[in-house]
């Protein structure tokens, strides 16, 4: 059998790898916020012919717009960043671009925020994610009721839940300023529906973990604790992997529109799948035994 | 075959037969014979108003003004032409919105216009100089001494204003100049009024202001009672104009707060990758439960179709409005939703392991898959509805249609997961079909 537990410190390892440039990219260059957090107007553009994005550039900055963020959105097309326009304004900077670049240009689509709706839009959020907390926090009290230890196996349900967080946001955080991805409404749906899907994966390991506790598998924790994982490995993976081949299909081939609903979708998941089995159940050994128990499984042991 | 799942199969194949009827193209019922599509898949423009309630008369309620305007807009809405728009009132701690969807608009300025424009319709009486000309401002624009104002039937003094229009203004060509016009007519009141300014002002020009901006200033003729014309409009702006008058002006003053265009080609664009994406996704999931669980998964595949049809009979008789999230949101539901297949097909391999017989290691998987099937679920609901709140906060329709999307999925897969998963596996059994262990992806002793 595959010993799991036992090689929990090369597990914590990668996932520091991760965590830690992560979070210092968060603590140094935060999250980019979309218009939807931060107000202003994002638009995309095409036009019926090939512009250099330094033309554009340059001719948003002739036209006034110096501020402008542009970057190439795929098929020549343009996603362009501005302060919030009017709709005057919107129609002053076609003209003025269409002059300039002596093209004919369709704003394919258009997102227009106010401060006052963006204020709002942060304030329901932070709303929504303390809600959404408490509501997991409350199931997991209830799911680990029968657990033997239910505050120590509740802690590390939510360590492992913050875990496939932290990768999701610190991610995000790197993309942010390595690829302009902006964080937006589509994202925190993205993040809230893994915590939702996160959270069943380390109930699951976790219940498998109880019930070979109470059968009396083994007096070693940790053996008990590996059965239970290697039990649930097959469940954990190929739900995984399911609900991942159709959101990478989704990634690689759906519409622009959903893509950092469909990659906080897909780093969270592939992240729960990993935390579920290589980290959720050995905090619970940590916490039993300490972080150096030298002692190995025996394959014939079990 | 197994007691009682003779008539659930019944039942299961009846069911699955409608739902497949009522999702082929132009069936169904309620008169619900096509999909429900968002804003981001027909195109169109999504808009925002904060109501200004400060400027309201003190006299009416904050609930009848935001109603007032609510219908008013509706009115000028559907006179625009705008087929199944939306509009809906947002109150909340930071104000009063009025949130309105035009699927389809082309012109989204003139749109915009519509809308939120007040459009308070007033008659000037203009500054004249010495020799009976107009003054002009720095602007260029007429300058006015007044808001034309006469006494009404009940002998107060009243100004002129398109309240007092009768809501049947439309556009007219003129006939010599083929010019946009927009006609008009009084009620009682308003020819009282309109009487004696025009009366008043013969031969002077008059100036017709919307909004308190000129539109023109034609010279009075001859003294007119019921109807009139406005002219100096391109065609549009008469229409909009005309749409304005007959919905009456709006109370209070609106300003947008936000706007979201979807060029229509974005959309049916987006829809198709969307749509490819999903058959894909879902073809992998079929192909890998088959490999991997043999006959438990082809077992599964059949359920999985089931899921896939009931689900879609329910977006479109309920119906959900269908938009890229929720289309992404249903995907993941495809995917997820083979957790329930997976965790029995675990456990069925593990019961035969043991040594049991197919029927018993299917009931036994059942028996003790079903409490970890429920769990399951309760997370992800949990996340669905306060994604649901959360969207319906700030009217967000792609927030809304991933979770309402992703709630129905997860719901659903419990349905099929337990009720015609174990249907079809008891059925197969019960037939004697695929007997070997094997079959199940238990490898031999």
């Amino acid at each position: 059998m595959i010993d799991l537990v036992g090689k929990r410190n090369w597990f914590f390892l990668i996932s520091a790898i991760v965590i830690i440039p992560g979070i210092i990219s968060l603590a140094v260059f935060g999250l980019r916020p979309g218009v939807d957090f931060s107000s202003g107007t994002a638009m995309t553009l095409s036009f019926d012919k090939e512009v250099e994005l330094s033309q554009l550039r340059q001719e948003l900055t002739d036209l006034g717009y110096d501020q402008a963020i542009v970057q190439p959105s795929g098929e020549g097309d343009f996603f362009v960043r501005l302060p919030e326009m009017s709709s005057e304004q919107t129609t002053a900077l076609k003209d003025g671009l269409q002059t300039g670049l002596d093209a004919t240009l369709t704003i394919s689509s258009l997102y227009t925020v106010s401060p006052i709706v963006a204020a709002g839009t942060v304030r329901n959020t932070v709303i929504a994610i303390v809600v959404a907390g408490v509501g997991i926090l409350l199931y997991i009290s209830w799911a680990f009721r029968k657990m033997p230890k239910p505050m120590r196996w509740g802690t590390c349900a939510i360590i492992a839940l913050l875990h496939d967080l932290i990768v999701v946001i610190a991610v995000f955080s790197i993309l942010g300023w390595a690829a302009g991805v902006e964080v937006d409404a589509l994202f925190v749906t993205g993040v809230l529906a893994v915590v939702g899907v996160s959270v069943n994966n380390i109930v699951v390991v976790f219940d498998r973990i109880r019930e070979n506790l109470k059968r009396g598998v083994s007096r070693d924790f940790e053996v008990i604790a590996n059965y239970g994982i290697i039990e649930s490995l097959g469940r954990s993976l190929n739900t995984g992997l399911a609900t991942l081949f159709v959101i990478v299909a989704l990634y690689l081939l759906g519409g622009v529109t959903t893509h950092t609903l469909v990659l906080a979708l897909m780093i969270g998941i592939a992240t729960g799948i990993y935390s579920s089995l290589c980290i959720a159940g050995q905090l619970l050994v940590v916490w039993e035994k300490g972080l150096s128990s030298g002692k190995k499984i025996a394959t014939s042991t079990v | 075959m197994k007691r009682g799942s003779a008539p659930l199969l019944i039942f299961i194949l009846v069911l699955f037969v409608f739902c497949l009827w009522v999702i082929w193209p132009g069936n169904g019922i309620f008169g619900r014979n096509e999909f429900t599509l968002g804003l981001d898949l027909k195109g169109g423009s999504h808009l925002v108003y904060q109501i200004d309630l400060s400027k309201k008369d003190p006299t009416q309620s904050d609930s009848d003004v935001i109603e007032a305007v609510k219908n008013k807009i509706e009115r000028r809405v559907n006179a625009y032409g705008v087929t199944e728009p939306i509009v809906q009132t947002i109150n909340n701690e930071r104000g009063s919105f009025v949130l309105v969807q035009l699927p389809g608009v082309k012109d989204v300025d003139e749109a915009i216009k519509l809308v939120g424009q007040t459009a308070e319709l007033d008659f000037r009486e203009m500054e004249l100089d010495a020799s009976g000309n107009l003054v002009f401002d720095e602007t260029g624009k007429p300058k006015y001494t007044a808001i034309a104002k006469a006494n009404g039937s009940d002998g107060q003094e009243k100004e002129l204003t398109g309240k007092y229009l009768k809501p049947n203004a439309q556009v007219v060509l003129a006939q010599q100049t083929n010019e946009p016009e927009v006609a008009f007519e009084w009620n009682s009141e308003g020819a009282i009024l309109f009487e004696q300014i025009t009366q008043r002002n013969l031969q002077k020009p008059l100036g017709i202001y919307l909004d308190g901006e000129p539109i023109s200033w034609p010279t009075v003729q001859t003294v007119i009672k019921e109807k009139g014309v406005i002219t100096g409009l391109n065609l549009e702006a008469a229409r909009t104009l005309a749409i304005q008058l007959n919905s009456g002006s709006l109370d209070v003053p609106l300003t947008i707060v936000e706007r979201r265009d979807i060029g229509a080609t974005l959309g049916e664009d987006s829809l198709k990758k969307s749509l490819m994406a999903g058959i894909i996704g879902s073809a992998m999931v079929v192909l890998f439960m088959i490999a991997y669980y043999r006959f438990s998964g082809f077992v599964a595949c059949l359920a999985l179709v089931v899921f896939v049809v009931l689900n879609l009979a329910i977006f479109k008789l309920i119906p959900v409005v269908l938009t890229l999230p929720g289309i992404a949101g249903f995907i993941v539901s495809i995917g997820m939703g083979v957790d329930g297949n997976v965790l029995v097909a675990e456990r069925l391999k593990e019961e035969l392991r043991r040594g049991r017989t197919l029927g018993a290691a299917v009931e036994e998987g059942f028996r003790q898959s079903w409490s970890a099937i429920l769990d399951a679920n309760v997370t992800v609901v949990i996340a669905c509805v306060v994604l649901l709140w959360l969207g319906n906060t700030f009217g967000n329709f792609l927030v809304i249609g991933f979770a309402i999307t992703l709630l129905i999925g997860t719901l659903l897969s419990m349905f099929t997961q337990v009720v015609v998963t174990r249907t079809f596996l008891r059925t197969f059994v019960g037939l004697g079909i695929a007997k070997s262990p094997g079959a199940y992806g238990v490898a031999k002793q």
